[in-house]
């Protein structure tokens, strides 16, 4: 029973985890309808810029707290800079096009980004530290032999993932400029045609999407070190994202528990059975099987198209 | 013909013999050049691994160049392919690189398993061999069946046979061995299930548990696998990790408080990226060598003399000396040496792949000639031969104290009593399947 709990709050602090990385996509997703194939890129960019500023500042010997808070905007001002370009470079000439040609610009910025990252930054890998206590530690000792084994870096991260979450949802519902998101999400030129700025909109929704891919990207970071599998945890988030529903904040977070905790168990329950290395494709497995019965994911928005 | 035209027609003439004049010495030249194609991998997942091999490879050709204007008087051509340690895009840089070259392509290092497996199949129609360094199939050693693979300096069966070893010597023997349990924690690809079959074959002969733990790649997220690890209690754990799998295995480890010294990794687990990251959760962890260690050997004066201060490398400046460096250096070194031992026997021109291929199957670089070379101290002596592709199964143990690696066991060679039976029946079993007529090695030249 012992093992049974660790490995299923181990598998749900694990999704948390994804959680961040499926945040991104569901914010622009759900500001611009547009499906943001970049967003384990600008995870790996933005982890790239953090670690690689605060290593710079502390190489003059600034106070930690000060090097780590301006490499914190540094890395912010840079996805800034990507929201800035994708917006003027990318979706403005775009405006009204298919949604597949959406995407097909997201695979491409993807590259870029990912080539730009390195060049920029470099391509080893970098071991960030930003303060967080990364030690197990073990619950229930009296219990269970040996506990229950929990990593602090893990409990931290879910609590980053409880307050993006609630920002994000006070942004969406209780903002002007939230509720202009939702609005473009809806139509384009609906929203255009009553004075909202799609322009600004988009440039927002990608900083915004920016500033979480950051979060991401300093927790990822400091459990593995900022290098370029961080911008694969979009394969991660991918699953996360069909079971919770491409619209939902909320969707996100329960969906990235379920696959967490889903994948874990199967793993270590069934694996051994069946070869083992089940993980990956189990997650897409629980993802499509909720897809048979809940085909817009557990909270995503029902659309109905009429003909 | 008027005027016009007969002084065009001069004209014409006159310039065609000016650039012919002017280009003939450097046609000349590239004529005599040796193409050695560079498959490498700066980009993706592995690149923090890919990057100091790529860097040793190429300044020791260039080193070569500067100091000996090549080898035997014959410049050495290089040219970089990205693979991305993907199998697909290193088959394409091979069809891409092959014919380059007045001669086509010396050899190939693929630097993945996944690519030599595919290369295997197309080397022998394209008569170009590859040397496969510490990788790639295992049986390919079986020089009769294996005419164009050579997995010079050690295979994955010798690592896990090595492996086996030194973990009995810690123990006090091989009958310690009796009833523990070693699991295998490994990278979900051909790379890592390769030394499945050695270690099912030892498990059985010495009588410990094998359990196999796969992670799916890249391996960045294991935390089941070491959930099942901490319920399994295995006595040593062996990891056979590339790339992010590495670090990420070790700071797992240090998660569940598994113990950093009862975890071994193969060679291709055992450099400064696979362990910086983790921190202080790497102290402690072991890792077996290529032979060779970190640090800086005579070779690496004469690489800094000629290729470091002139600003011609690539590497940074903490990369020159470690672990993937000093093995890049080591494959040129290889490389090169083959090509010189085939120009013993064909002459001082470029040469063929066929001839490097006799050339790396003639290899016998003994202490003396290593110590000429400047890798005293890296290396054994090797001896190349056709029943034996692989050249030397040695190997030693390396530690992380934290801040660099030391050498904490003496050399152990491969058991081969062990290993040949394996080799052969496997090397026989993929002759049969792919109908090949094994060479007979006594009457090889």
């Amino acid at each position: 029973m012992g093992f049974f709990l660790e490995v299923l709050i181990g598998g749900l602090l694990a999704g948390v985890l994804y959680s961040l990385v499926a945040l991104g996509f569901v914010l622009i997703f759900k500001a611009s309808g547009v499906f943001n194939f970049a967003q384990g890129a600008m995870v790996l960019t933005a982890g790239l810029a953090l670690v690689r500023a605060l290593d710079v500042f502390e190489q003059w010997h600034w106070p930690f707290g000060l090097a780590l808070l301006s490499a914190f905007a540094f890395a912010a001002v840079i996805m800034a800079i990507i929201a800035w370009m994708v917006e003027r470079l990318v979706l403005r000439k775009l405006v009204n096009q298919e949604d597949i040609i959406l995407f097909m610009a997201t695979i491409g910025i993807t590259f870029f980004l990912e080539g730009l990252a390195q060049t920029l930054f470099g391509a080893d890998v970098y071991p960030l530290n930003v303060g967080l206590p990364k030690d197990p530690i073990f619950l229930l000792e009296s219990l269970f032999d040996g506990g229950i084994l929990v990593n602090e870096l893990d409990i931290w991260a879910a609590v980053a993932a409880g307050l993006l979450v609630a920002g994000l949802a006070l942004f969406f519902q209780r903002t002007r400029i939230g509720r202009a998101l939702r609005a473009v999400a809806d139509d384009h030129a609906a929203a255009q045609s009553v004075g909202i700025p799609l322009n600004q909109i988009w440039f927002i929704v990608w900083l915004v999407a920016g500033l979480v891919a950051l979060v991401a990207g300093a927790v990822w970071g400091s459990k593995l070190g900022v290098q370029f599998s961080l911008s694969l945890l979009a394969l991660k988030a991918l699953p996360v994202l069909i079971l919770g529903g491409f619209t939902s904040v909320p969707g996100a977070i329960i969906g990235g528990l379920i696959i967490g905790a889903g994948e874990k168990l199967a793993e270590v329950f069934l694996g051994p059975s069946m070869g083992g290395g089940i993980e990956i494709w189990f997650a897409y497995v629980v993802a499509l099987l909720f897809l048979l019965f809940r085909p817009q994911g557990l909270f995503g928005e029902r659309i109905i198209e009429r003909v | 013909m008027g005027i016009r035209q007969v002084a065009l027609l001069g004209t014409a003439i006159v310039s065609a013999g000016m650039i012919a004049a002017l280009t003939a010495p450097s046609v000349a030249q590239a004529q005599n050049e040796q193409f050695i194609p560079n498959l490498v991998y700066r980009t993706g997942a592995y690149a923090p691994n890919g990057i100091p091999f790529a860097d040793g490879v190429a300044d020791y050709i260039n080193m070569l160049n500067a100091r000996d204007g090549g080898i035997n008087g014959v410049k050495i051509i290089t040219e970089e392919c990205e693979t991305g340690y993907a199998t697909d895009r290193g088959v394409e840089c091979y069809e891409r690189l092959k014919g380059k070259g007045p001669t086509g392509a010396a050899y190939f290092s693929p630097l993945s398993t996944g690519i030599t497996f595919a290369l295997t199949e197309k080397a022998p129609g394209d008569k170009i061999p590859l040397i496969t360094m510490g990788y790639g199939r295992s049986d390919s050693r079986d020089g009769e069946i294996f005419t164009w693979n050579f997995p010079l300096l050690g295979t994955y069966w010798t690592a896990a046979n090595v492996a086996i070893q030194y973990i009995a010597k810690e123990w006090g023997g091989f009958d310690k061995l009796k009833g523990k349990k070693i699991a295998l924690l490994y990278h979900d690809s051909p790379y890592g299930k390769e030394p499945i079959a050695a270690l099912d074959i030892m498990s059985k002969k010495y009588g410990f548990d094998f359990l196999q733990i796969p992670v799916p790649a890249p391996g960045s997220e294991q935390k089941s696998q070491w959930l099942q690890i901490r319920q399994q209690r295995p006595d040593y754990v062996l990891l056979w990790g590339w790339g992010v799998m590495n670090s990420a295995a070790v700071t797992e480890a240090g998660n569940v408080n598994y113990p950093r010294d009862h975890m071994l990794g193969v060679w291709w687990s055992g450099a400064e990226p696979d362990v910086l990251p983790a921190g202080d959760k790497a102290k402690g962890y072991k890792a077996l060598m290529l032979q060779h260690p970190a640090g800086k050997f005579a070779v690496h004066k004469d690489l800094e003399k000629y290729v470091i201060s002139q600003g011609k490398s690539m590497a940074k400046p903490e990369e020159f000396g470690q672990v993937l460096y000093n093995r890049g250096i080591i494959n040129s070194m290889l490389g090169t040496e083959s090509i010189r031992t085939a120009m013993a026997k064909f002459g001082n021109k470029p040469m063929t792949g066929e001839q490097v291929r006799w050339g790396i199957e003639h290899l016998d670089l003994n202490a003396d000639r290593i110590k000429q070379l400047g890798f005293d101290g890296m290396i054994g002596p090797i001896k190349v031969s056709c029943l034996d592709h692989e050249g030397a199964r040695l190997s030693r143990v390396h530690q992380w104290d934290g801040k660099e690696w030391k050498v904490i066991s003496d050399w152990f060679k491969g058991d081969d009593s062990i290993l040949e039976p394996l080799v052969k029946a496997t090397a026989d079993a993929y002759g049969k399947e792919k109908k090949i007529t094994p060479r007979d090695c006594s009457k090889a030249s």
